[in-house]
């Protein structure tokens, strides 16, 4: 398990500098939520932290057992399942094994669908996929760069249901963007919000799982909304 | 579906225009509307193909047109993909071929035959060098166009999932472009004919094309319609294989597959 940490991290394309003054640090095994408006650089973040862009300033930093890089998976907004290859070969990318594979695809609950190809699948079982292959290859890291934001409400519940679920089995270093308030609260011990590239507000979540849409949920809802939409 | 219960929609239906035409052509030459002299009954192009099937004529000719067409196939198709896998995954080599290449794209490959008769006469290399020159630049585009376009968030996921340059190229990159590379494969075999036909016609001393040139000297003009279709029969075959290719290769396209 690792943890994250970002210290005065920024992000500049030419002129236009996306993120900015970024320091926080995210323990491993627990599970925090990047919220904010589209455009705010919240996915830029995950890229950073993805190594698929360089930082412009400041460092980031994996701290865990032994020395080695954590294995990183990202789940994508779109579920980039390979067309040509069938659901089990497709989880198989990156896996440790076959057995890993199926393993996985047990728990998303699609194993009857092994030998399907993608394009045979409904948009919702096709995240299910993705976060099967995700799962697959035993990840330190998990990113979610908003990989609900296209499906209907009912099957979003199911996936925050299992990915929830899963999480709690494997305890992964988790760390999901999203627009949406109440899936950051639902899921995350931790929201950050984030408005023109820098953190607006950081707060813990404390509240048992699974977790009821009570109170204290609507309070926090509440306060996050605020502060995006003030902010 | 609706559309399938229309009395129009089976496999028979589209057999029904070429049928009544061949029964018309015969019909009009066994009248003399159309002398025979003019044009060939059917029946007649029938009866010289089973003459010459009876003395093997026909057969070796055909043999030696497919063999020459199969060998210049490979060699320019090879040189083709070749060069299109360089130029499509290594930006230095697209970048110090790619313009070259286009450039000499733009010559009509036909437009080489003097050059080549001075070069290689009118033997066996002549015919392949040009079947093969004709055949190189459709696969070459395909390919470097269909690597080109390869769904770039495919390829990042698969680096982020760890997959090395290797594995990255024969699980995303190639699979990925092949549907591009089977249709320049289909439009290669078309001009595969094409460019043979030129060839045998202007000196050959056997072939489906000196077959026909021979025969117009003696003015046979069963033999001369004959050879006609079977250039028609043999590139209606080769596209027919390389569909079927297509459908068991790209099976996992909806498009291809009818379940």
């Amino acid at each position: 398990m690792f943890n994250i940490e970002l210290k005065d991290v920024g992000k500049s394309y030419g002129d236009n500098e996306v993120l900015r003054d970024i320091d926080f640090s995210v323990d491993k095994g627990s599970f925090t939520a990047i919220v904010g408006k589209s455009g705010c650089g919240k996915s830029t973040l995950l890229r950073v932290i993805a190594k698929l862009e360089e930082t412009s300033k400041g460092t980031l930093t994996f701290s865990g057992e032994g020395s080695k890089d954590p294995k990183i998976r990202i789940m994508f907004q779109d579920d980039r399942l390979i067309p040509w290859k069938n659901i089990l070969s497709n989880i198989s990318i990156g896996a440790v094994n076959k057995a890993a594979a199926k393993e996985s695809l047990q728990e998303v609950g699609l194993i009857d669908k092994e030998k399907d190809w993608p394009d045979q699948l409904s948009g919702g079982q096709k995240q299910r996929i993705a976060l099967a292959r995700a799962l697959a290859s035993n990840p330190d890291i998990l990113l979610f760069d908003e990989p609900l934001g296209a499906l209907d409400a009912l099957t979003r519940m199911e996936m925050q249901n299992l990915i929830e679920e899963l999480w709690q089995q494997q305890q992964f270093t988790s760390l999901l963007v999203t627009h949406d308030v109440t899936e950051a609260v639902t899921l995350a011990n931790r929201v950050i919000v984030i408005d023109k590239g820098t953190i607006q507000l950081d707060e813990k979540i404390d509240l048992p799982r699974p977790r009821e849409r009570d109170e204290k949920f609507t309070y926090y809802e509440k306060k996050i909304l605020n502060q995006i939409l003030g902010g | 579906m609706k559309r399938n219960s229309k009395w129009y929609n089976n496999e028979i239906f589209p057999w029904v225009l070429p049928i009544v035409i061949i029964v018309l052509w015969q019909i009009l030459g066994q009248y003399k509307i159309i002398t025979s002299t003019l044009l060939p009954t059917p029946v007649e192009v029938v009866q010289a193909g089973i003459r010459l099937f009876n003395t093997g004529e026909l057969q070796e000719h055909v043999l030696i047109s497919t063999q020459r067409a199969l060998i210049g196939f490979v060699i320019g198709g090879l040189v083709g993909f070749i060069f299109g896998l360089l130029n499509g995954t290594i930006l230095f080599v697209e970048k110090m071929v790619d313009t070259t290449i286009q450039m000499v794209r733009t010559i009509p490959h036909l437009a080489l035959i003097p050059l080549v008769v001075l070069w290689f006469g009118i033997d066996e290399t002549a015919k392949i060098f040009l079947v093969a020159v004709g055949v190189m630049f459709p696969i070459y585009i395909n390919t470097f166009n269909g690597i080109k376009n390869v769904d770039g968030k495919l390829i990042e996921m698969g680096s982020v999932y760890g997959l090395s340059r290797w594995k990255l190229f024969t699980n995303i990159i190639l699979p990925g472009s092949l549907p591009a590379i089977l249709v320049g494969i289909r439009y290669a075999l078309g001009v595969m004919w094409i460019s043979l036909i030129v060839a045998e016609t202007i000196g050959a001393d056997s072939g489906i094309g000196f077959m026909a040139t021979s025969a117009r000297e003696f003015m046979q003009m069963d033999i001369v319609v004959l050879t006609i279709v079977l250039y028609a029969i043999l590139g209606k075959l080769s596209d027919f294989v390389a569909k079927v290719f297509e459908r068991r290769l790209l099976k996992w396209n909806p498009a291809f597959n009818n379940k």
